[in-house]
């Protein structure tokens, strides 16, 4: 009657239930799925799954119709029924349902098809949104835990440390300091009992790449550490998680529990010599605690204050002893590697960067999730040929990378590679991944202002140069943003900046001015605006800028002045509407709300002879 | 959102279990504070001098560590907590507008609790969500795509939740 199962093939649908489709109710929709199936009488034949994060939570709910590789997107329950009816038994795919190129407008049925996926090199999500992740067997029937038993079976800890080291594997947490290494030192180190760290606290806002991770494929994470574990010589682990993410917490203590049952943890693993038990902290709010010393006073259960390094973790970490931290990304790469070689892992990549990087690609981006790729790959690649550019005819004008310790990178910057050291060489840093696109309403100078709040905000304390520095500087931005910025700051900016790099104590302190110095270094004209001419070119200060609503366009449909909370909008209907800036509270729903075909609301600078 | 309990009885009860749980265990302290607040919603004064004398650590210790994470409060929370997401993807799509806005419609601002009870606000830096910014939460529900426009209709429902249900 239909293809796919004349096949013998049973069909399966994978239903997304990561923390983005969920809170569009994947879960109702696997449920109305099932029903459907169970009420066709096909129950033999089509069978439902969930998946973790595919990374494209834009698109979602997402559902995918294996062994065809159809992806549907944007998914409701309603349309449960028709998928069965239509597709699975009829045999005729939804086309209305299909991924649609945000720019062209076609529909690509296929997800291997689809740009967004096409172009990347999936490695550490290798399993995201294809396997249940709360089922072992899913994880075991797709070479799971394999590379486990190939290191029981034929190496012994140092030739581990040795295969990991050839592979060139660097820390995807940003350090980007070489894994194989840091185990060599940390197995090297005097001290027992020795501890396994997973640095699950990714805490920078904009990036996502750990948490879909741990929700897709926890088993990846654990299998890595457990390999780690054996080769550092280490009978305990932590994963340190933060709090706020829930589901991920959730799916890794159930991965825990089956790993278990089927001995890959516990005693004796695999009739080996090695004990693993994996413990999991749960982070309480506080970014420093992604920073490895605060992390682990934290674990120790103190204030996550940093100290300083010598000596580092590998030599002396929690409580005393000897530790190995390292991220969720560069442990889910480690049974590829000891399964597939070190060879082929450092063929890919760079030349001093190996292997894939995930990016978190969001902000003003027409296709935003994540996207593993070779590290090296040009950013205009990411950027248009795999995101999609920017949407709306709105202009590029930065790509923030590294998060609150990284940079923003202008147009001439948009060929370099990416990887660790152009990144740094540029003034921003790799990080762990977040990449947040701007477009021409996007002000640089509000940006730098955002960041220093937030790592202000998140700054320990316990150094001067961070506490009181990132203080000031915020002040500084804070005035220049609202018109009050004096001829002296941008230099003031640049000393304090370079101070704060040089003598703070953490990473967090010694990245807290990038965002600062590489806005001033490519986007000067935008602070020199804002200083001396009191304007903000992008429109985005409130302070700078009025609402105004152009007689000659507004049509009086009065759907400004219905939803103005501060009822400043004056206007009879079909009449030109006024507003009366005394009262406007520059909320800007005026602006969002009057109709395309108008565009009436518009924002025009405070500054005498300033125009639109 | 959990059961908020103020029985001091029930409350000194619940921590005396889970101190003997954690046998004592100093360095686990910032789960129980976690445990706590899952419990009762806040972690009250008393609360913590209870800890205290069970855990065997200085109140001042204790409030040292419970200040310096974001994510222990210490006064009562509202029925329904919002959290609004201030992580980069969210602010460069507009998350400060949509702040502002709930602030405005609740008459509060971030870390206070409407005078009903009914809702209170808090920051989050960044919930992971980015790619359905601007983000904010309910009671763990996540709600994304978020715009000034949406924001009335959205609390309504949560006014309406109470009204019909008369409470949890």
């Amino acid at each position: 009657m239909e293809n796919s199962s004349s096949n013998n093939d049973m069909v399966t649908i994978l239903v997304c239930e990561g923390t983005g489709c969920v809170s569009s109710n994947s879960p109702e929709i696997r449920e109305a799925l099932e029903s459907a199936i169970k009420a066709k009488d096909i129950a033999d034949k089509v069978k439902v799954k969930f998946t973790g994060c595919h990374g494209f939570c834009q698109q979602g709910p997402i559902v995918i119709i294996e062994p065809e590789g159809i992806f549907y997107t944007h998914i409701k329950v309603e349309n449960a029924e028709d998928i069965i009816s239509s597709h699975i038994i009829d045999g005729k795919p939804m086309e209305d349902l299909f991924y649609k190129d945000p720019n062209t407008g076609e529909a690509i049925p296929n997800y291997k098809d689809i740009p967004f996926y096409k172009h990347q090199t999936r490695i550490v999500l290798r399993n995201c949104g294809h396997i249940d992740p709360e089922n072992i067997e899913d994880y075991i029937n797709t070479g799971g835990y394999s590379a486990l038993k190939k290191v029981i079976a034929e190496f012994t800890p140092e030739q581990v440390i040795e295969e990991i080291r050839k592979s060139n594997l660097r820390g995807r947490g940003g350090g980007g300091f070489s894994a194989g290494m840091k185990w060599k030192f940390c197995r090297d180190a005097v001290g027992e009992p020795k501890y396994l760290i997973c640095n699950a606290d990714e805490g920078d806002p904009g990036a996502f790449m750990d948490r879909s991770t741990l929700e897709g494929d926890p088993h990846s994470v654990l299998e890595g550490m457990i390999i780690a574990a054996y080769a550092i010589g280490a009978n305990h682990a932590y994963i340190y998680a933060r709090a706020e993410y829930p589901l991920a917490i959730r799916r890794l203590r159930k991965a825990i529990e089956s790993a278990k049952q089927y001995k890959f943890l516990g005693e004796n693993i695999l009739g080996s010599e090695l004990n693993l038990d994996i413990e999991i902290i749960e982070g309480a709010g506080a970014f420093v605690c992604g920073e490895e010393t605060a992390l682990m006073a934290s674990i120790m259960g103190k204030r996550g204050v940093p100290r300083p390094r010598p000596p580092f973790p590998a030599v002396s970490g929690v409580w005393g002893k000897p530790s190995n931290i390292n991220n969720v990304k560069t442990y889910a790469s480690v049974p590829v590697i000891i399964n597939k070689g070190a060879d082929w892992f450092s063929a890919i990549g760079s030349e001093k960067s190996k292997g894939t990087a995930v990016f978190a690609l969001t902000g003003r981006i027409a296709n935003s999730g994540l996207i593993e790729i070779p590290m090296g790959t040009p950013l205009r690649k990411i950027i248009f040929d795999i995101g999609g550019g920017v949407p709306d005819d709105k202009e590029f004008k930065a790509v923030q990378t590294g998060g609150p310790s990284g940079g923003c990178l202008p147009k001439d910057k948009l060929d370099l590679p990416a990887n660790y050291e152009a990144l740094t060489e540029a003034g921003s840093i790799m990080g762990s991944g977040g990449m947040v696109v701007m477009d021409e309403d996007t002000c640089m100078v509000d940006i730098a202002k955002f960041f220093i709040k937030f790592t202000q905000a998140e700054s320990c304390g316990k150094c001067t140069p961070c506490r009181d520095g990132t203080k000031v500087m915020l002040n500084m931005l804070e005035d220049i943003t609202a018109g009050r910025g004096k001829d002296s700051d941008i230099e003031t900016l640049l000393d304090l900046g370079t101070v704060i790099q040089d003598s703070s104590l953490c990473g967090l302190g010694q990245t807290s001015a990038n965002p600062v110095l590489t806005t001033i270094k490519y986007f000067e004209d935008e602070y020199i605006s804002h200083i001396k001419d009191k304007r903000c070119p992008a429109k985005a200060c409130k302070e700078l800028f009025h609402y105004w609503i152009d007689p000659e366009k507004c049509i009086g449909c009065r759907a400004c002045a219905k939803k103005c909370p501060a009822e400043a909008i004056t206007g009879e209907k079909k009449q030109p509407h006024l507003i009366d800036n005394e009262k406007c509270i520059k909320c800007g729903i005026c602006y969002s709300v009057c109709p395309k075909k108008a565009r009436a609301v518009t924002k025009v600078d405070n500054t005498p002879g300033g125009g639109e | 959102m959990a059961e908020v309990n103020d029985d001091s009885h029930n409350m000194e009860e619940f921590i005396n279990d889970l101190i003997t749980n954690q046998a004592r265990d100093k360095t686990k302290i910032i789960n129980i504070l976690q445990q706590v607040q899952t419990k009762f919603g806040f972690l009250s004064r008393e609360a913590i001098s209870t800890i205290s004398t069970q855990v065997r650590i200085p109140e001042i210790d204790i409030f040292g560590i419970a200040t310096f994470y974001e994510q222990f409060r210490f006064t009562k929370p509202g029925k329904h907590l919002i959290k609004v997401c201030e992580g980069t993807a969210c602010h460069v799509k507009g998350g400060a507008a949509i702040t502002e806005t709930i602030e405005r419609e609740l008459n509060i601002t971030h870390g206070e609790t409407t005078s009903d009870g009914l809702f209170s606000l808090e920051r989050v830096a960044c919930l992971g969500c980015c790619a359905l910014a601007p983000v904010i939460v309910i009671d763990e529900e996540i709600n994304g795509m978020m715009s000034t426009s949406k924001i009335n209709s959205l609390l309504q429902k949560y006014n309406e939740k109470t009204g019909t249900t008369g409470g949890e």
